[in-house]
């Protein structure tokens, strides 16, 4: 068995033929992780008792072919800031280093009712906060293509992983781009679904209504397999969607021939890599191949854009975080401290990273009185704008197409001196959260050897139309079969 | 418009929000925050007058269950992450008085 390009439904039909057991697969997988992850990172815990507990017990529904689902004895990986019943969550920070959550995510509980088998937690950049898994307060992670190279942030283990063989899919999580970004620095498909689409309950929260958990694998029908078994209405989060979720993968196949490719020209600017620009070119030109109508369109608040997410990303997150303070739960100083908001100061001093200490404390200034109005009231302004755009540009088109990144993956170290020449990494990825609407990450091409990504987006709740053209595309290209030179 | 945040506005937010920061990480903080901030001014140049606010993501109902209570967390499950615990009750550190 060819661990490393295996996708997820060829091993679901080996697993369905009986040739491979979900416990060999597993076992398989393991001994994977232990040969080649040492040299990735990409995980920060390896759950082997768990996965061959679950495995047993696909290998059981397997057998009696009762219940058996599209996940059933497939073994991932999911980033480390989903809570996980008696598994370790750390959101890659010390503040949870020994924190053990009680109850599981809701997207963990699907995952486990279908019969997928969880390998482990994925290292990221602290509570999400990174683009380039270097924030991690453990360790970062390496590109499986260059190991002197970022796999971009924050879902950098979860994207490694899955480009790596390392788990036939991980479970990334998108804030502004956390997992489109990297997903295209490592040559992986990846979804960030519609704001509402997965329930975010048990997910560590970074900011509350950007927030989007979604899936990353090889190619397009699996990363539409796992949204079908992870969407959904959830009593835990009042702001999941009660629309019914679509058969994913049903959809594949259908012919795009007729449908309208919007390209925003406000993203085809200054300061994009030359050979990505071609890349994205290049699959423009296979869409109108396909038989697709291409069409200029504006969003004339593209360059404001960032400001409004990180403005408003900040301020969540300032309160969100609030709740790590040493005293339910998490890294706690005690020893020394004069009083409990001495325990406080020193707790969040020796708990939180230099990136989240600046994003709290640039999230309260900018909700301070005197400074309300003009910061954060305003991005929200701004972020109608930003929606708007969106809007108008759908009513021409089905979807829109451009880069998730202005370059490929750069050094490890190139960009950690200056917190916001990395926060201009995420240009093409932010706008879109504030907007709420879906976003498909497909890997379109090489430049310089360094894998190329592009993202499809579309309206809320149109998943569908986004993985019937990425599929489309993927039928036509093989830039997602080509594997890093690991071995 | 270059704002200045200087390092007694930074120590005052760290204050705040709870953060022990040392001399060093406020200067630094100074200078970054400054350039930040400034990258954030772009957003003035956009005319909002007759702009509303953005208030929720998605246009939809919020979904909320019925108003009746329903088990929760074992007492002794949520206990297991308190840094400090006694007859049940997280302990924290006194907050009134001395002890």
């Amino acid at each position: 068995m060819e661990l490393s390009s295996l996708t997820l439904r060829s091993a679901q039909e080996m697993l369905r033929s009986k040739q491979i057991s979900s416990v060999e697969l597993t076992q398989a997988m393991l001994d994977r992780i232990r040969k080649i992850d040492p040299q990735i990172q990409a995980y920060v815990t390896v759950t082997e008792d768990v996965a061959l507990e679950q495995a047993r017990r696909a290998d059981e529904r397997l057998a009696t072919s009762e219940n058996v689902t599209p996940l059933t004895g497939i073994p991932f990986g999911v980033k480390d800031c989903l809570s996980t019943k008696g598994v370790r969550t750390t959101c890659s920070s010390k503040i949870l280093e020994n924190y053990v959550p009680q109850y599981n995510a809701t997207v963990i509980d699907k995952l486990a009712d279908s019969g997928a088998v969880m390998l482990g937690k994925h290292n990221m950049d602290e509570f999400g906060m990174g683009s380039s898994c270097e924030n991690s307060a453990y360790f970062p992670t390496r590109n499986p293509w260059d190991l002197t190279r970022v796999p971009g942030g924050s879902s950098g283990g979860s994207a490694a992983a899955a480009a790596a063989g390392l788990g036939l899919f991980s479970i990334g999580e998108d804030t502004g781009g956390s997992v489109r970004m990297p997903a295209g620095f490592c040559n992986v498909t990846g979804l960030k679904p519609t704001y509402g689409r997965v329930s975010r309950y048990g997910l560590i929260a970074l900011a509350s209504s950007f927030d989007s958990i979604g899936p990353m694998a090889r190619e397009v029908y699996d990363v539409a397999a796992v949204t079908e078994a992870i969407a959904g209405l959830d009593k835990r989060d009042s702001t999941s969607s009660t629309l019914p979720v679509p058969q994913y993968t049903q959809s594949l196949g259908k012919s795009v021939k007729g449908m309208k490719l919007g390209i925003p020209k406000e993203y085809f600017v200054a300061g994009m890599e030359a050979g990505v620009e071609s890349a994205i070119h290049k699959a423009i030109q296979q869409f109108e191949a396909l038989g697709m109508e291409i069409h200029e369109v504006s969003l004339p608040h593209t360059k404001y854009g960032l400001p409004v997410y990180y403005l408003i990303l900040f301020a969540e997150a300032s309160a969100n975080l609030a709740r790590f303070d040493g005293t339910r739960f998490g890294l706690s100083v005690r020893d020394g401290a004069e009083d409990v908001i001495d325990v406080y100061l020193r707790t969040r001093a020796a708990g939180f990273g230099d990136e989240v200490k600046r994003r709290i404390m640039l999230g309260a200034y900018t909700l301070s009185a005197g400074y309300y109005d003009a910061y954060y009231l305003k991005a929200q302004k701004v972020r109608t704008l930003l929606r708007q755009d969106f809007e108008q540009a759908f009513e021409q088109v089905d979807a829109l197409i451009a880069p998730t990144c202005p370059t490929t993956a750069f050094k490890i170290g190139e960009k950690t001196a200056d917190p916001l020449e990395m926060y201009l990494s995420d240009i093409y990825v932010t706008a879109t959260n504030p907007a709420g609407i879906p976003s498909l990450a497909v890997p379109c091409g090489f430049s310089q050897g360094m894998p190329v990504g592009m993202q499809l987006m579309g309206k809320h709740f149109n998943e569908e139309t986004l993985f019937q053209i990425g599929h489309a595309y993927q039928q036509v290209t093989d830039w997602h079969k080509q594997l890093p030179p690991l071995g | 418009m270059t704002q200045i945040i200087d390092t007694k506005t930074v120590k005052h937010v760290a204050f705040l929000v709870r953060m022990g920061i040392s001399d060093g990480e406020a200067q630094s903080f100074s200078q970054q925050f400054s350039a930040i901030i400034d990258f954030f001014n772009l957003l003035n140049e956009v005319d909002t007058h007759d702009t509303p606010p953005a208030t929720q993501v998605i246009h939809a109902n919020m979904v909320l269950r019925e108003d009746a209570a329903q088990p929760s967390m074992p007492r002794e499950d949520f206990l297991k992450n308190a840094p400090e615990s006694e007859e049940g009750y997280v302990k924290v550190s006194t907050v009134l008085g001395e002890e």
